[in-house]
């Protein structure tokens, strides 16, 4: 059964064995094969003496070149962070030290801060108020000129480290919005009325005028504390301009109901633990410019 | 006798199931509880019918039997994988279809688990079981050993799948990457996996041939491995008797090592020993000639099972894993090419003096395509395990189009070649039904691939970019979403190549069921060499 057959003239000699008519040649290995194959064999030796490679009783040999930064990852990554923080070191105490007004004055100050700002904003604040800055229900859009805390530099450079109603912060900006309906403070009816008020006052068509005539004393009573008698909101307490057509819950009939029922409670982190004095004011800097900055 | 000690059996694990169904602390847990304790009565019912009719004595046949059901689960099961993965295709290109009502069942992290769990494990292990049972009874001539064993192997796999699959969609996982199942499946796993290897050993020690075959080699590795990294990496407590909560016996980056060393093994021996192994019988036999090379099948064997279990750690890179071990699993991967290539060339050279049936015959161009699929992306593999090439490549869809290159292109297509050939064989049909229906599967799969890698090559590529790109002053200049956005059109057209090879695979399993249904019985027996 072993022994070698030729199958043809001019054919190699199979092995002899068969399995379900399945026979093999006694082909030899290719050569370009074997030869690729010790070649990486031995390229994979000399790897492995020049940089760390093999596991001893307490760590492991270190390669050649040492605990450089081309054989350890980590050092290479710590080095390159290094290096650009080393660069930077100068423009960001000069940011640090500069009067906040006066960042975008200097040229070579601005595109520093508002490049380091849009890299804080793509990494930190993307999640929440979109990647474009344009927000989402609950989010506000930054790109706009409707600021619930203020959209000048100094009220920016405090929202971002304080936060809003961060819990961790005292200092964070902070004001509540009482549950009007969940609290029983106003019966179902005087919601309604008040609702349609607030779509009477935002320029919104389809509102009942009768129920608005009777919400406006709702409101006068209960919303105009913060809300302002005009209806356009406190910035020192962040209540929103109810007359405009920028809603960050939304603005239709169902949305402000429930809005004045359960009221809102959007929370900002602080940021001053995460971010640097310069990259919050690099941030600062940068939503500023996008468009909405006053 | 020995009918009611089953009875008894079954009977006390259906009540002992529902017993744990009442008392379950999590659905998961409830309801895979319920599957059993059906699962268990089913079984009951039919050993109870069944009993004291006279055993069909067949011991002088090959059971091929339990290779029809295998045949059956795995066309079945590679449909229902596709598809899924089709689904959550358009999940990533269009989030919506994550649809809120059926939001923490059917989203995108709920079923990605079961896309992969179905096609490695459902279609590919039935696949590669059926495959092992019919080649080894062939190049050993003897019917596979242990009696029925080869049944409760075939069932308690079906059932190990459907255990799998309804624990992850209501959230039944361990987290680990390919190896999702809760403890009480990995245990139900191991007394399968072990009867599986005892049949196929047993097979192998009853041969009737001086030799064992070399697929029979790629075979038993791939049986011996799974095993063994199944049962390290799955060392569990589970937090309760009547919970899927468990608790890792591993932490931190041992963990992750201990994972990712059965996770490339998966890939290793799974996907390509267990793979090579149905090459190295279906391949000569289609083609009619005899194996290339004696000495490469050997070489590359040997080459390949003591390299490519240090490779692991290449999943790994720039992580918390120490440097040492990332370099040994890159330089392992690296010197992993050509042991991996060697199968490809015994394959492809197998087919030299054939080449002519490339024209004529579809299955073997199937199996070519096959060849070439395992041949790229067993180079691409090495080339992403280089560090410098990893930096880039790491976390991009770059890796699921590598992944894919090979499961659509290598296990996929030869899975399908196999399918092709064992059908008429195992019905006794004259021929397939129909071979202009399996040009069109091959060339619905190859577009399909084609489309798939295509842009995720693509996609990664430009993921990686994007990641790493910084600006003068090194602050980053992309934010995570802008590369979500950008990936959006060759999310879509991963989407179709997926819609365009489950579509083949659709076909396909028509031509199959009409070659058993509608081809006229061939005249004489098969069975070229018959069992003693």
């Amino acid at each position: 059964m072993c022994a070698k057959q030729v199958k043809k003239a001019g054919e190699v000699p199979t092995t002899g064995h068969e399995w379900d008519g399945i026979q093999e040649y006694d082909n030899p290995m290719p050569r370009w094969w074997l030869w690729t194959f010790y070649l990486t064999i031995i390229w994979a030796i000399g790897y492995t003496v020049y940089y760390p490679a093999w596991p001893l009783i307490n760590g492991a040999t270190q390669g050649i070149t040492g605990r450089t930064a081309a054989g350890d990852t980590r050092l290479a990554v710590a080095e390159e962070i290094r290096r650009f923080d080393e660069a930077n070191a100068a423009i960001k105490a000069k940011l640090v030290a500069a009067d906040l007004n006066a960042i975008t004055t200097d040229p070579e100050l601005d595109s520093f801060a508002r490049a380091s700002g849009a890299a804080v904003f793509r990494t930190w604040c993307a999640q929440c108020h979109g990647a474009g800055a344009a927000g989402n229900v609950g989010y506000p859009n930054l790109l706009d000129d409707d600021w619930l805390w203020g959209g000048d530099l100094e009220s920016l450079h405090t929202t971002i480290t304080h936060g809003i109603r961060a819990p961790d912060d005292p200092d964070a900006r902070y004001s509540e919005m009482p549950k009007f309906g969940a609290d029983g403070l106003l019966e179902p009816a005087q919601i309604g009325d008040v609702v349609e008020y607030v779509l009477q006052i935002s320029g919104q068509e389809g509102y009942d005028p009768a129920k608005a005539s009777a919400g406006a004393q709702v409101f006068a009573d209960n919303c105009a504390a913060c809300h302002m008698e005009d209806g356009k909101g406190d910035r020192t307490q962040g209540a929103p301009n109810l007359t405009d057509a920028v809603w960050l819950y939304g603005g239709d009939r169902a949305s402000v109901t429930a809005t004045v029922t359960n009221a809102r409670f959007g929370v900002m982190p602080k940021w001053d633990l995460r971010l640097s004095e310069d990259e919050i004011r690099a941030v600062a800097v940068f939503v500023h410019g996008l468009g909405g900055g006053e | 006798m020995w009918d009611y000690v089953k009875l008894v059996v079954l009977g006390v694990i259906a009540v002992l199931a529902a017993i744990a169904a009442n008392y379950a602390h999590d659905l998961a847990y409830m309801v895979n509880a319920i599957v059993v304790m059906l699962a268990a009565a089913l079984t009951f019912l039919w050993v109870l019918r069944s009993m004291g009719e006279p055993v069909a004595a067949s011991a002088n046949e090959y059971n091929d039997g339990v290779v029809r059901a295998g045949v059956i689960a795995t066309a079945f099961w590679g449909v229902v994988g596709f598809l899924v993965g089709v689904v959550i295709a358009f999940q990533l290109a269009f989030p919506a279809l994550n649809i809120p009502g059926i939001e923490g069942i059917l989203n995108f992290g709920r079923l990605r688990p079961l896309h992969t769990s179905a096609v490695i494990f459902a279609f590919g292990g039935n696949g590669l079981i059926c495959t092992a049972f019919y080649v080894v009874q062939r190049t050993s001539a003897a019917r596979l050993w242990g009696g029925g064993l080869a049944w409760f192997v075939f069932w308690g796999w079906q059932l190990m799948v459907v255990l799998a699959a309804t624990s992850y969609v209501l959230g039944g996982t361990q987290s680990k990457e390919y190896a999702e199942t809760v403890w009480y499946i990995d245990w139900w796993i191991v007394v399968v996996w072990l009867s599986f290897l005892a049949v196929f050993l047993g097979t192998l020690i009853n041969r009737k041939e001086p030799h064992i075959y070399v697929a029979n080699w790629f075979y038993l590795a791939f049986i011996i491995t799974v095993a063994m990294l199944h049962v390290v990496n799955n060392v569990a407590l589970p937090v309760s008797i009547l919970s899927s909560k468990s608790v890792p016996a591993w932490a931190g980056v041992q963990d992750a090592m201990i994972q990712w060393w059965y996770g490339h093994n998966a890939v290793g021996f799974f996907l390509t020993a267990g793979f090579l192994g149905m090459m190295y019988y279906f391949v000569p036999k289609q083609a009619e000639r005899p194996i290339y090379s004696y000495k490469l099948s050997i070489i590359h064997f040997w080459a390949l099972i003591f390299m490519y279990i240090w490779a692991g750690p290449h999943h790994l890179h720039f992580t918390a894993l120490p440097d040492w071990a990332q370099t040994l699993g890159m330089v392992f991967s690296v010197m992993l090419w050509m042991p991996s290539w060697g199968g490809m060339i015994n394959g492809l050279m197998t087919l030299s003096g054939a080449w002519d049936k490339l024209r004529t015959d579809p299955v073997i161009r199937m199996m070519v395509v096959a060849i070439g699929f395992y041949g790229m992306s067993t180079f691409e593999g090495p080339m992403m395990s280089i560090k410098a090439v990893n930096s880039l490549s790491h976390y991009t869809d770059w890796t699921i189009g590598h992944v894919h290159s090979g499961a659509l292109g290598w296990n996929g297509m030869i899975t399908f070649g196999a399918l092709y050939f064992l059908t008429p064989r195992l019905w006794n049909r004259e021929r397939l039904y129909s071979l202009s229906l399996v040009s069109w599967h091959f060339w619905l799969a190859t577009i399909g691939i084609v489309l798939y890698a295509a842009s995720m090559w693509v996609s990664g590529i430009m993921e990686g970019l994007m990641w790493r790109e910084v600006d003068a002053n090194g602050f980053l200049v992309n934010a995570f979403a802008d590369t979500v956005a950008a990936k959006f059109p060759m999310n879509v057209v991963r989407g179709v190549g997926g819609l365009l090879f489950l579509s083949g695979a659709i076909i396909m399993c028509y031509n199959l069921w009409m070659t058993v249904r509608a081809m006229p019985a061939k005249a004489s027996a098969p069975a070229a060499v018959p069992a003693e």
